[in-house]
């Protein structure tokens, strides 16, 4: 036991957790008062959001920081390390909730916002800023948990047929990947003797290789199935377009997000040894996962599917850099999990404002959205390239340092896995410029339905109202325009990819924060 | 009692993945417990299995003679855990054949 006393930057670790968990808990209780509801939710979500930013500042500033519950001394007790990887994530799902809670408003029917929304939205941003800050494992299966149960709810919210039917694939799918993570988790402790993440890094050198890489497989295959990494990818397409527009959003900005971190953390930091074991396999999903996904895509006719199978392409942008783990891989994988956050938040937005218009799901009976709505035709074609990696927009920095990646990897002893996953990456990007051009041309270029005289316009097509256009269209506007911003100037997101791929090599600051191993705590 | 432990693991763990594969809905949830079931003896059994052992200190006692707390904290957690999430996803499966009629996985028969 020691006796310090809690220092502020403690409360600054915890704050994203427990501020959004005594709102959803507030927010329960006022049921009744659907105004209020909303304005207390939008206010957590700020104060949250100035939490995160001041955490992220002072760890830029001033290096990784940890809290271990109850003062206890580390390993033992729950610590919450944050990191710049982990802290910066948080932030991003702070600001994307935010706007997401904006577009809310216009989205959800009646009954939902009775049914508990907002309560649900702040539990599940409660169980991601959890899983990105927690330093402790098993205290991230307790946050995955959290989520899944968050997006359970939020899934069957109006309980339609085929959302039902599509909780049922995403339950079964994370449920038992959840169990796989647990199941990993016995290996470890009893292994190891210790589950906290700084701790393992300290000791895992030293245990039988052969137990860690099972250990790191298991791992692989649980945040595999939870980022929907591709042999286990088949649940997304199949659940993520069932809900309200908002929602899957919300869900595909985040959730899959939350599984990439767990294993670049895992992978990365914890493993590393374990790793280049198992880097064959990272390569053929990575590999898998880049093709696949947009190729989904440009098969798929439902619309929120097809950016389901975006999404997927995502993954596996970002799984070619752990794949690849050098320092300009892991910059590209962390700054892509960032700019997929914003981007594809934005591309589902702007889907349902696109469903909302033209009263179709299927891109086959949309068309002619071009002449009676051009901002939206537009905030689509940039989130579309920016998705592909087209240079002026935030999605062409990951890529490139991805590429780069790939060459300084094959460069020096002409590696064939390291050319293979850069050559990846190209074609992915192709793949997807032509999934994405194929949907914008499908769904505001061509004047009405697919038949013979598609010509002819398109009947069915709804003008929204005033409020509804503000409220749907001011959140995905701010999301472009920062997909915008940063693409032009790409400085603040380069530095942080740099910082944060060191962070992840070299773990020393991360383990010296937590105060492990006999140090000063 | 470790072989007893092992198979038991063993048996849990076979039976739950036969069952998710099954396509009823019931059939899979039932194996999905099994299999966390079989998960929770396993991270019990992490903790080396000992009779007669207390888990709280005593000075002057050899460390050897004690059990380790840890993994039963873990495994309570995970058992609250898997109950609630279970108990959840039986009102979905509940309203999913309500609505759809069919207990199937995909909603409908094949």
């Amino acid at each position: 036991m020691q006796d310090m006393a809690i220092h502020p930057v403690d409360w600054l670790v915890i704050l994203p957790v427990v501020l959004p968990l005594l709102g959803a808990a507030l927010l329960l209780m006022l049921r009744e008062a659907k105004e209020a509801q909303y304005w207390m939710a939008l206010g957590t979500v700020a104060v949250l959001l100035l939490g995160d930013i001041a955490l992220a500042t002072r760890i830029a500033e001033q290096g990784p920081v940890s809290m271990t519950m109850g003062n206890w001394l580390p390993p033992f007790g729950i610590s919450f390390t944050a990191d710049l990887v982990g802290a910066v994530f948080a932030l991003a799902a702070a600001g994307v909730t935010l706007l997401v809670l904006v577009y809310l408003r216009l989205d959800m029917p009646d009954r939902a916002r009775r049914d508990g929304v907002y309560p649900l939205v702040l539990l599940l941003l409660a169980g991601v800023s959890g899983s990105f800050l927690t330093g402790d494992l098993f205290n991230l299966y307790v946050w995955f948990e959290v989520m899944l149960i968050a997006s359970l709810g939020l899934m069957v919210l109006g309980g339609r047929n085929s959302q039902l039917d599509a909780t049922v694939k995403y339950g079964f799918l994370n449920f038992f990947a959840t169990t796989i993570f647990l199941l990993s988790l016995g290996l470890t402790y009893g292994t190891l003797g210790t589950l906290n993440m700084a701790d393992i890094v300290a000791k895992a050198p030293a245990a039988d290789p052969a137990v860690m890489a099972s250990i790191a497989a298991l791992l692989l295959l649980a945040f595999g199935m939870k980022a929907a990494a591709f042999p286990v990818n088949a649940w997304l397409p199949a659940s993520y377009h069932a809900p309200p527009a908002a929602v899957s959003a919300l869900m595909a900005g985040l959730l899959t997000k939350v599984g990439v971190y767990a294993l670049l953390r895992a992978m990365t930091m914890l493993l590393p040894a374990s790793r280049e074991v198992l880097e064959p396999v990272l390569v053929v999903v990575a590999l898998g996962t880049l093709i696949l996904g947009p190729l989904g895509a440009i098969a798929e006719t439902n619309l929120r599917r097809a950016l389901g199978f975006l999404v997927i392409g995502g993954i596996g942008a970002t799984v070619t850099g752990i794949a690849l783990n050098n320092e300009a891989g892991l910059a590209g994988a962390a700054t892509y999990v960032l700019h997929a956050m914003l981007t594809i938040t934005g591309l589902y937005l702007v889907a349902g404002l696109i469903e909302a218009m033209t009263g179709e799901t299927d891109t086959r009976r949309m068309g002619g959205l071009y002449a009676a709505a051009s901002l939206p035709s537009v905030l689509f074609f940039v989130l579309m390239l920016a998705v592909a990696g087209v240079p002026p927009f935030l999605g062409f920095w990951p890529k490139l340092l991805l590429v780069e990646g790939g060459i300084a990897g094959w460069a020096p002893n002409w590696d064939g896995w390291a050319l293979a996953l850069w050559v990846g990456v190209l074609v992915n990007a192709l793949l997807t410029l032509i999934a994405g051009s194929r949907l914008w041309g499908h769904i505001f270029w061509r004047a009405g339905h697919e038949s013979a005289e598609n010509e002819a316009p398109n009947p069915d097509l709804r003008r929204l109202d005033r409020r509804a256009t503000w409220l749907g269209l001011a959140p995905t506007a701010v999301l472009t325009l920062a997909v915008f911003l940063l693409g032009v100037w790409p400085e603040p997101l380069l530095g942080f990819g740099k910082q944060a791929a060191a962070g992840l090599l070299q773990s020393a600051d991360y383990v010296a924060a937590t105060g492990v191993a006999g140090g000063e705590p | 009692m470790e072989l007893v432990i092992s198979l038991s693991i063993g048996v849990l763990a076979g039976s739950g993945i036969w069952l998710l594969l099954r396509p009823r809905s019931f059939q899979v949830i039932i194996g999905l417990s099994l299999i966390s079931y079989a998960v929770n003896l396993f991270i019990f059994s992490t903790g080396r299995l000992k009779s007669d052992a207390a888990p709280i200190l005593e000075t002057g006692r050899d460390i050897a003679t004690y059990a380790d707390p840890v993994p039963q904290a873990l495994v309570l957690t995970a058992i609250v855990i898997g109950f609630a999430m279970t108990a959840l996803f039986l009102v979905v499966l509940l309203a999913s054949r309500g609505l759809t009629g069919t207990d199937h996985v995909d909603g409908r028969e094949r």
